[in-house]
């Protein structure tokens, strides 16, 4: 009987394909989009974990500005070298501190040119972020100082300009000024929301003063606190170091930000989470006004077969009978949409996540509970219809026309 | 006595295969008894009685035919001896059981199982082939598809359409069409057949055609018909004769068969 019913409601939905196609459209889209939003969030937030993880959970990161992202400045001054330097000497349990400042400029070389992170920093840069040398040598004490024309290649850098040919030794031009190759970093893979952590070019901070931005700046100070140690502890002492430093009265609020890694973490996954449920909640409403287009289609749908519905009746159908036809109906109806959805949204994920460079991270549970959905809302939207199907009179349905 | 006909706490498949059994323990004299029924349509100042206190009694293998003029109450007489509808006062016994007193669900059981509705302006599923317009009851009765492909099968042969099962009601003519729905109101074998005016909408030619099957089920089958007509003519073919005249009985008579 209920696989008569299910049988008899596919066709009664192929018989309108074009007005139960429209009908299931806000589901589709409800289900695609709350599937699809999960699908990426899940996967550009676990990126992030992943690549803060390969940070190491130690680092702390000092910025200009009130909580800003990094690079961010928001017009408070930002630090000089010297800053890195007193926090090395007067913060204990400190593994390394590195003064960074970054631009993005074009490098080339011959006639390959790809634009990539100049990071005018020190030797310590590479003990903060846990990177190795694959070939070649870091800064020496005299480039450091002179602010020689030296600098060190990432993977990404490395592979667009030179191929396959030896990068070592060779001169690459940033900018106005040509430096030689002195080592190759050890590529650390794909990262944080898309870029790639191997697409930058390293040399010494003065150099990156001199010749790129022209003053004594540098934009962030990182941190990597000795292993075991308390990071909250190393982070307040910076935090009250830096007070001092820049000469703020208790009454003054701290210009300059002390991010650990689990701000860090819930700074990037932030956005994410929010952008994921505020999405969701557009889907969830785009899901009830696929639910009230069911109802309003099966309402129609009762209307024109009120006189086969009193043929039912009167040959002796239950209302049961016929309200579980109707019921099924709108279910099957629904359900159609959530697979459409479905669909949709595992292709839309595959391509975004290809496209944003995120990890597609297939979420079964999500999938599972919007198909349900889908059909919950087939049952709850139908019902009424279905309801008021059962209902009718058999001798009034008949004289229907 | 009517247990067995609460539908709620029955499966789909009790209510559908199980006769409510209950119904055949009163020995019925008659198949169907009339006792003062009235029907009262609307409500105060626009209400209209309908019929105006009906006694009747039908027995088993009886054909007969209900005449009457227009507005005399013959439909709504038809309505409520199939259970389609229940009388506003005085009682119906179908089978010996009182169905004023019956739920809708219950009602719609005894059509189920025990009776078979023509219904005057054919009121097939369009869209929907002969064939499975005359299994449809048979599927609230939870047969199987091989045993209602094989009895809708049967039955259209009985009304003379073989070869005709997959046209749907529009490639069908009228008289075509009246023998779809008689087929599927045999399908189920019921005991009784209710027919209201099921030759209005055809020709002499036609209506010959339909008065003769339905003297062969009567005959052959020994299922009561019951039907309304306003042609004499169709009348003839009946054992009986009953006149409705202001929601009343006017006259009752049998009838000679005119031999066909
Ligand atoms: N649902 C209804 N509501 C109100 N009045 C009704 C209803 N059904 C029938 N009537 C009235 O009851 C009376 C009897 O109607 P009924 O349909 O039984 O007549 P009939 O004998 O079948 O007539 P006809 O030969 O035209 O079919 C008529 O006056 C009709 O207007
Ligand atoms: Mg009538």
């Amino acid at each position: 009987m209920i696989g008569n019913t299910i049988l008899l409601a596919l066709r009664e939905i192929k018989r309108n394909v074009l007005r139960s196609f429209l009908t299931i459209l806000g589901i589709v889209i409800g289900v695609g989009a709350v599937i699809t939003m999960v699908t990426i969030g899940g996967g550009a937030t676990l990126q992030v974990r992943q690549q803060i993880a390969s940070l190491g959970s130690n680092m702390l990161i000092v910025t200009a500005g009130k909580r800003m992202g990094p690079g961010q400045t928001s017009g408070a001054s930002l630090f000089k070298e010297v800053d890195a330097t007193a926090i090395d000497a007067e913060i204990s349990d400190i593994a390394a501190v590195a003064p960074v400042t970054t631009q993005s400029l074009k490098a080339i070389f011959g006639n390959q040119n790809w634009t990539t992170a100049v990071v005018g920093t020190d030797n310590r840069y590479l003990r903060v972020t846990s990177r190795a040398l694959k070939t070649g040598r870091s800064f020496n004490d005299g480039e450091l100082r002179a602010g020689a024309a030296v600098c060190l290649l990432g993977e990404t850098v490395k592979k667009k300009l030179f191929g396959s040919q030896e990068a070592l030794g060779e001169r690459i031009r940033l900018q106005k000024f040509s430096c030689e190759v002195i080592g190759m970093l050890e590529g650390k893979g794909q990262s944080s929301m898309g870029s790639d952590q191997d697409d930058l070019v390293v040399i010494p901070l003065r150099t990156f003063q001199r010749r790129v931005s022209g003053n004594q700046d540098v934009a962030m100070i990182q941190i990597s606190v000795r292993e075991g140690a308390s990071t909250d502890k190393a982070k307040r002492d910076i935090e009250r170091l830096m007070r001092d430093r820049r000469h703020l009265s208790p009454s003054d609020e701290d210009n300059f930000t002390v991010m650990d890694m689990k701000e860090i973490t819930n700074m990037l996954t932030g956005t994410t989470k929010m952008l994921t449920a505020l999405l969701s909640a557009v889907a969830a409403v785009s899901l009830l006004v696929g639910g009230i287009g069911i109802m309003n289609i099966m309402l129609v749908s009762v209307t024109e077969r009120t006189r086969e519905i009193g043929i039912r009746l009167a040959i002796g159908a239950l209302e049961r009978e016929v309200l579980t036809q109707f019921l099924v109906e709108a279910v099957v109806l629904s359900s159609f949409g959530g697979l459409i959805g479905i669909a949709l949204a595992l292709a839309g994920s595959l391509w975004l996540s290809a496209v944003l460079n995120v990890p597609f991270v297939f979420n079964g549970g999500i999938v599972l509970i919007a198909f349900l959905f889908s059909a919950l809302v087939g049952v709850i939207f139908g019902y009424f219809p279905a309801l008021k199907a059962a209902r009718l009179d058999p001798i009034v349905a008949l004289r229907h026309e | 006595m009517n247990a067995e006909l609460k539908t709620g706490a029955q499966t789909q498949e009790e209510s559908a295969n199980v006769p409510p059994t209950a119904l055949a323990t009163p020995q019925p004299e008659n198949l169907v008894a009339f006792r003062g029924v009235t029907k009262v349509y609307g409500r105060g100042d626009a209400s209209m009685q309908a019929l105006r206190g009906i006694d009747l009694d039908i027995a088993a293998g009886e054909f007969v035919a209900i005449m009457g003029p227009s507005g005399s109450g013959k439909s709504t007489a038809m309505n409520i001896l199939g259970c389609l509808d229940t009388p506003t006062s005085g009682s119906y016994l179908f089978k010996g059981v009182e169905v004023g007193v019956l739920s809708r669900n219950q009602r719609a059981l005894l059509r189920r199982h025990y009776q078979g509705f023509v219904f005057q302006g054919y009121n097939l599923l369009n869209r929907t082939s002969a064939l499975e317009n005359v299994e449809l009851p048979l599927l609230y009765r939870g047969a199987s598809s091989s045993d209602r492909r094989a009895r809708a099968r049967e039955a259209l042969e009985t009304v003379g359409l073989t070869g005709w099962e997959t046209h749907s009601p529009g490639e069908l003519s009228g008289g075509q069409q009246q023998r779809v729905a008689i087929a599927r109101a045999i399908v189920t074998s019921p005991e009784v057949l209710l027919a209201d005016e099921p030759t209005g909408n055809l020709d002499t030619a036609r209506s010959r055609e339909i008065m003769d099957l339905l003297t062969k089920l009567n005959r052959e089958r020994g299922i009561t018909v019951i039907m309304v007509t306003h042609e004499p003519d169709m009348a003839a073919f009946a054992t009986r004769i009953i006149r409705f005249m202001d929601g009343l009985v006017a006259s009752d008579q049998p009838n000679r068969r005119e031999s066909s």
